[in-house]
Formats: structure tokens, sequence, C-alpha cells
């Protein structure tokens, strides 16, 4: 059995040690948010907060967070999470939106590892998130507003 | 095609791909062994044995699964063709990783074997250790002699002391991933034992390396 923490909540898994995070978050727990895009962590869509580090959850067996917290979209919260839903929605960043739970968890965790990131930082950080609308430009104006409106 | 060319073709692809299969497995048994050490006893001048013992030792200073992790640039390598790696990341602060995208983003304590994918595709690399080689140890595009070289110069190779190196080469853990990759990848010739006792025996012959 794997007792972890989802979102705040104490949870247990009793199943196939070798299950990916990401379906006993979707398939367990229900919690739809994060995606399944590529299960190779190519993509970026299931990607999740583990231990307040960003991780691809189609590649972490459930036996490997042992103890570990687990932060998905439903769950995400802190100033750098609400910068970062009010520049999405102020700049409808969304177009079919299948990656963007994925995208703002990243975007999420590039906030808070650096406030004020420039172009090459988002680069760096996002680089492992694909969109096939291709919505790169619109995610790059909302990370650098959500960064600047957390200035003020 | 009629039911008597179906006859006649079906040996003689049975034969083609029995013909196939043979060579390339040769090849690969003598490309993923390592001579001993003991066996380049029989080398009377000592120079010549050392060289000839780095030079069994460079199958696997050489083999993509170093060479990956000891790029000339800031960006990893990947697979036994050693294309740049996908998703596109780079070294950052110890090389483990930009901030956002550090190498634990995918890459966990273990290899971790995926399902339901392309045969070419079956785990995600991974070690307690994960990281790039300092950029001064990169290995990509040079030469045996150049990396020779390179790992005795206590400038590009960690600091270390020759014994060190050959502590380094023989035990360390990371280096070890290279013969336990992991599902879907070729390992490293030999053993990291036989790899070990092959640098040791290059370094009491001398350390000679190739021009």
């Amino acid at each position: 059995m794997v007792t972890f923490t989802l979102n705040g909540t104490e949870r247990t898994f009793n199943g196939d040690p070798d299950t990916p995070l990401l379906w006993v978050i979707r398939d367990f727990e229900k919690l739809t948010g994060t995606k399944y895009g590529c299960g190779i962590a190519q993509c970026g869509a299931c990607t999740i907060h583990l231990d307040g580090m960003p991780r691809r959850s189609c590649v972490t067996p459930i036996s490997m967070i042992e103890g570990s917290d687990v932060v998905t979209i439903e769950g995400i919260s802190g100033k750098e999470a609400e910068a970062i839903k009010t520049a999405w929605a102020a700049i409808d960043v969304p177009q079919c939106g299948y990656c963007q739970s994925g995208q703002i968890m990243s975007a999420v965790a590039l906030l808070q590892m650096v406030p004020k990131p420039t172009d090459d930082d988002i680069n760096s950080a996002m680089t492992g998130n694909i969109c096939r609308c291709a919505t790169y430009h619109r995610i790059r104006a909302a990370i650098h507003a959500a960064a600047n409106s957390m200035e003020g | 095609m009629n039911s008597k060319t179906w006859l006649l073709a079906f040996p003689a692809c049975f034969l083609v791909v029995a013909a196939m299969s043979l060579v390339p497995w040769s090849h690969a048994q003598e490309e993923q062994s390592l001579r001993p050490a003991a066996a380049f006893k029989s080398i009377e001048n000592e120079e010549e044995r050392s060289l000839a013992l780095f030079q069994e030792a460079g199958k696997v200073i050489q083999h993509p699964r170093c060479v990956n992790c000891h790029p000339a640039t800031d960006r990893p390598l990947q697979g036994a063709n050693m294309q740049p790696h996908q998703p596109p990341v780079f070294r950052g602060n110890g090389g483990m990783g930009l901030p956002g995208m550090h190498c634990t983003t995918c890459h966990s304590a273990e290899n971790i074997s995926v399902v339901g994918q392309a045969e070419t595709i079956k785990s995600i690399p991974g070690h307690p250790a994960w990281h790039l080689a300092p950029i001064e140890m990169a290995w990509e595009g040079k030469s045996l002699g150049q990396i020779c070289q390179q790992i005795k110069d206590p400038d590009r190779n960690g600091n270390m002391t020759i014994d060190e190196l050959v502590e380094h080469m023989a035990h360390d853990e990371l280096v070890g991933w290279g013969w336990n990759p992991g599902a879907g990848r070729e390992p490293a010739p030999g053993t990291q034992e036989e790899f070990g006792k092959l640098i040791k025996a290059w370094v009491e012959t001398g350390a000679v390396c190739p021009r």
C-alpha cells in the first residue's frame, strides 16, 4: 500500500505498484484535469507537482511516491497560481485546451523558482510542454503578465 | 503471386533472414564484450600493452551510454544514434537541468518501464545521481587519444588523481548505470568490473594514450 498526500488530503493506493501516478489520479481519484498525452514524458500534458517540483506523472510509478506531496491542477494554489490563472483568463491562452493543465503546472513551478523570468527562462522551463494548437506566444505573454502582476 | 511461386519464395526468404540475423549477431557479440585485462599480458612491450588496454577500454568510453551524457554542448544526447535530447533540455547548475525542467522532471532514481508504446521505446532511464558531466569533461566528437589526455588532466577530470580515476571508473554508480541502462537500451560492452580492471592495468602500465 502506498500513502501520499493529494491536494492536501492523505490518500492510499492498494493496486499494482507499477501503476503510473497519472492513472491513480485520473482513474482512482477521478481528478481528470491532468491529461494523458504520450505516456513517455515527451509532451508534458500529465505534469503535476511532486514535493513542490514539476513532474511527469505518466512516468512516475505510484510505488515511487510513498510519503510524497502531490498537487494537481485541481489543487494548485498560492500567489503564483493565482497570478497565472488571472493572466491565462485575461489573455485567453487556451485554444483546444488539452495541454493547458500541464502548461499551467509548469508555468506556476517556473514562477515559484524564477519570479521574473526572461524569454530564455520561459523557453527552457516550458520546452517540455507541447501545444498542438501552438498557443506558445500567448503562454509566453501570460507568464510575463503573471510575473508583472506579482511585482505590484 | 500464385501458390507455386509462394512455395519457392518462402524458403528463399527464410534463408535471407537467417543469414542477415547471423552476421550482425557475431559483430554484436564482439562489440558487446571486453577482453579481460589479463589477455593483454602477452604484449611484452609495456607501452604497447598500455595502449592496447586503453583502446579496449575505449569501447566503453566511446559508447553512446557514456558519451550521451558527456556532450560537447549544454544539450545532452540520447539513443544509440546519439541524437540531441528530446525534449530540448540544457545543462543548468551542476548539470541537473534548468529551472522548471530539471532532469528529475522526467528521470527517476531508477529506470522506469513504459507500456503500450512503440517497439523502440521500452523505458525511461534513471538513477539517483542522474546529471550531465561538466562541460570540461565533454567527450562528444573527440578522438580516443584526446579523451585519454583529458581524463588524466585534473583540470578536466573533476580534479581526480589517477588513483581516484581508477576508483571512479571501477565503482562509481552512475558510471555503472552504463551497464544497467534499462529495457530497450544497449548496455556498455562487458561489465564495470572488467572495465575497471582494464583501466587499472592501463594505469599500472604507464597510462599511455593513443596519438
